[in-house]
């Protein structure tokens, strides 16, 4: 079935009535998911896609039992979006918002955790339980409901191999876009964790980049607790050291971060990993039937 | 965003860190002048955004003004990786009793500040902590309260510093830490951070990177920003949303998403091509961002053949096949173009690229093998 969300789902959208906050919500609302309020301060009374809008996250929930919150605000404006999210009792915060500065996302991530609560990206195309909840900017018919769980720093290139899974006949749990930031508020390491105690999800795919260390600590989190037969691919291998590659966090910083080093710390965690995109739903077969 | 050596030590001694005294010379002349009214020993020492300028003879220690003025003649106009060296900046000597690193920089994994220090300073640090990772003092800051006196003074103490030295490294640990943040850095480095023959604390070589995302709270940083040390193309790109990475080859990528343009350029080289270029056309792939994308890659005279790959999600086929055509009606494109349309609206959008004569293909690897022997039967 899924993780993170679905059927129990009461969805707000922060900056609603926004270009993109207003398309996504239309969006989001026909695919199915329970989208129960809007918040752009000043705007209370006004209605997106038949969605009541309110002026403050606080009276959204009193009045319409939110418990999932996605955020369309501009960056300078999201760190305060997210801290409103929390501080109203909002369990699960994806921003979807790109360009928040890191020093503003530092204190963020510590807040967010303080509090016990959840935040997906920033700079993510949100997550997706196929035929249940769509909490995102992703193209929903690409996805199917099934038994694999995906996680993945990108947007375009999740949808890729969504698609190419679903073509497959491999249907997808959840798939959860986790961001291309330098600092994100839930890693690969944590919905590894989710995908492999939810019942539902029988395997999983890891599409990761260059930049940081999060794939390799996946692996080590791989090899000690994940138990589920795991394929992955990792974007960059071209990608030449000390540039930016468009994601703020993929970038190879003193010889660090690079798509090799991730690929040989998967490997040997016993991960298949995928020379391109379309070859990850015959490797998580084999990985699958190896099982 | 980089900037110079000697406009990172012009901000760090706003934060009361004490920088060696330097001015910027453009010419020889000026050089000799600021050596003269220094008086003594100086260093030259060029102004570029690249490590090893040292190994690379871009710094030179002059004793007398005209030996001065003869390493700005050495050294203005040279080539520093592929950077050309326009200024100098000429520093006061000093007398070296020890050398110290000391860095604050972004710590991914746990999501916080770090400050790390090392007694092997004037070294490369990345070395160090690849091969004696021991020598490394490492400790995290919280943005929100600072980083506290005790651990600045805990860094000390870990150097092996005598008790009379650390408060004033100290000092200057906080200091790094607080520009760090005020500014929206990236990375703080100081390297070497010195103590003179006469017991004083003087930072001999700055280096500041900012945060792109926080320059529009910065105006005063983004003042510094050095043009001629940029990709103008580059430059040219971002100011259209688009994000763009010159690389050595001769396949041109378009792409839509920023992972999804890695994987494009990683199925080129698997092909056995090499992508000329990383390319994100950003979220909405309008004709106008096709039309400017394939201006920047056409600008390559090494293109011999060009890789358009879309996946459409919430960015319809058919809106980037039209946005395709009309960028072709604007920009004269001679070489080869592979395009792959998937997602939304795909098969509309091949109808009309159709119509525009062009072809397009349903997989990347697809997409990939065919741009690879495109360039090379274009080069033939």
């Amino acid at each position: 079935m899924s993780i993170l969300v679905g059927k129990n789902t009461r969805l707000l959208v922060q900056g609603i009535t926004g270009r993109e906050g207003s398309f996504h919500t239309t969006q989001m609302v026909e695919y199915g998911t329970n989208v129960v309020a809007g918040v752009t301060p000043g705007k209370q009374g006004e209605q997106v896609a038949g969605v009541p809008v309110f002026d403050t996250v606080e009276a959204a929930v009193v009045e319409t039992q939110a418990n999932t919150s996605i955020i369309y605000v501009p960056a300078r404006f999201a760190p305060d979006a997210i801290y409103e999210a929390v501080d109203s009792g909002i369990e699960l915060v994806i921003c979807i918002t790109e360009g928040v500065p890191v020093n503003d996302m530092v204190p963020v991530y510590a807040y967010v955790k303080a509090k016990g609560a959840r935040l997906i990206g920033p700079n993510c195309p949100g997550l997706i339980t196929p035929g249940e909840a769509k909490v995102g900017i992703m193209p929903g018919f690409i996805h199917e409901p099934g038994n694999v769980g995906l996680v993945s720093r990108s947007g375009t290139l999740t949808y890729e191999v969504v698609d190419a899974l679903t073509k497959a006949g491999l249907g997808q749990s959840s798939a959860v876009g986790i961001g291309g930031d330098p600092v994100i508020g839930t890693s690969f390491v944590d919905v590894l964790r989710l995908f492999q105690d939810d019942p539902d999800t029988e395997a999983i795919v890891m599409i990761g980049e260059i930049g940081g260390s999060d794939e390799e600590d996946a692996a080590a989190f791989i090899s000690e607790y994940v138990t589920k037969p795991v394929a992955g691919f990792i974007a960059g291998q071209t990608a030449p050291p000390g540039k930016r590659m468009g994601h703020a966090g993929a970038i190879i910083s003193g010889g660090s971060g690079t798509a090799a080093d991730k690929v040989k710390a998967l490997e040997a965690a016993g991960v298949r990993v995928a020379q391109s995109p379309s070859q990850v739903p015959a490797l998580l077969k084999d990985a699958i039937t190896a099982a | 965003m980089d900037v110079h050596e000697y406009q990172a030590a012009e901000i760090l001694a706003r934060y009361g860190v004490p920088v060696n005294p330097g001015r910027v010379a453009e010419s020889p002349q000026e050089a000799r002048s600021i050596a003269a009214d220094f008086g003594g020993t100086v260093a030259v020492k060029a102004q570029v955004h690249t490590g090893g300028r040292g190994k690379a003879g871009g710094i030179k220690l002059a004793h007398t003004p005209d030996e001065a003025g003869d390493a700005a003649t050495a050294i203005l106009g040279m080539d520093i990786n592929g950077h050309t060296v326009n200024r100098v900046l000429v520093a006061k000597g000093a007398r070296i009793a020890h050398e110290f690193y000391l860095g604050v920089v972004l710590d991914r994994p746990n999501r916080q500040v770090l400050v790390m220090a090392s007694a092997e300073g004037g070294v490369d640090i990345e070395e160090v902590a690849r091969e004696r990772p021991e020598k490394i003092v490492r400790r995290l800051g919280d943005p929100a309260l600072g980083f506290h006196p005790y651990q600045a003074r805990e860094v000390a103490f870990a150097l092996g510093l005598p008790a009379n030295r650390v408060n004033g490294f100290a000092a200057i640990a906080q200091q790094l830490f607080d520009a760090y943040i005020e500014e929206d850095a990236t990375l703080v480095e100081v390297n070497p951070l010195i103590l003179t023959e006469e017991g004083e604390w003087l930072a001999l070589d700055s280096k500041m990177s900012f945060d792109d995302n926080a320059l529009y709270r910065h105006a005063d940083t983004e003042e510094m920003r050095d043009l001629a040390e940029e990709n103008a193309t580059e430059l040219d790109a971002r100011r259209s949303g688009i994000s763009f990475v010159k690389l050595d080859g001769d396949i041109g990528c378009i792409v839509n998403g920023a992972g999804l343009a890695m994987a494009t350029m990683d199925a080129v080289k698997l092909n056995g091509g090499e992508p000329a270029n990383f390319l994100d056309v950003g979220g909405g792939a309008s004709a106008a961002q096709v039309a400017k994308a394939f201006g920047l890659v056409t600008a390559d005279p090494h293109v011999r053949a060009i890789l358009i790959n879309i996946f459409g999600g919430i960015t319809r086929g058919d809106v980037v096949a039209n946005g395709i055509r009309e960028a072709l009606a604007e920009v004269q494109v001679t070489v080869p173009i592979v395009v792959r349309l998937s997602g939304t609206n795909a098969e509309e959008g091949k109808q009309i690229l159709a119509e525009a004569g062009l072809t397009a293909v349903d997989t990347m690897d697809q997409a990939a093998a065919e741009v690879v022997a495109a360039a090379r039967r274009h080069a033939a």
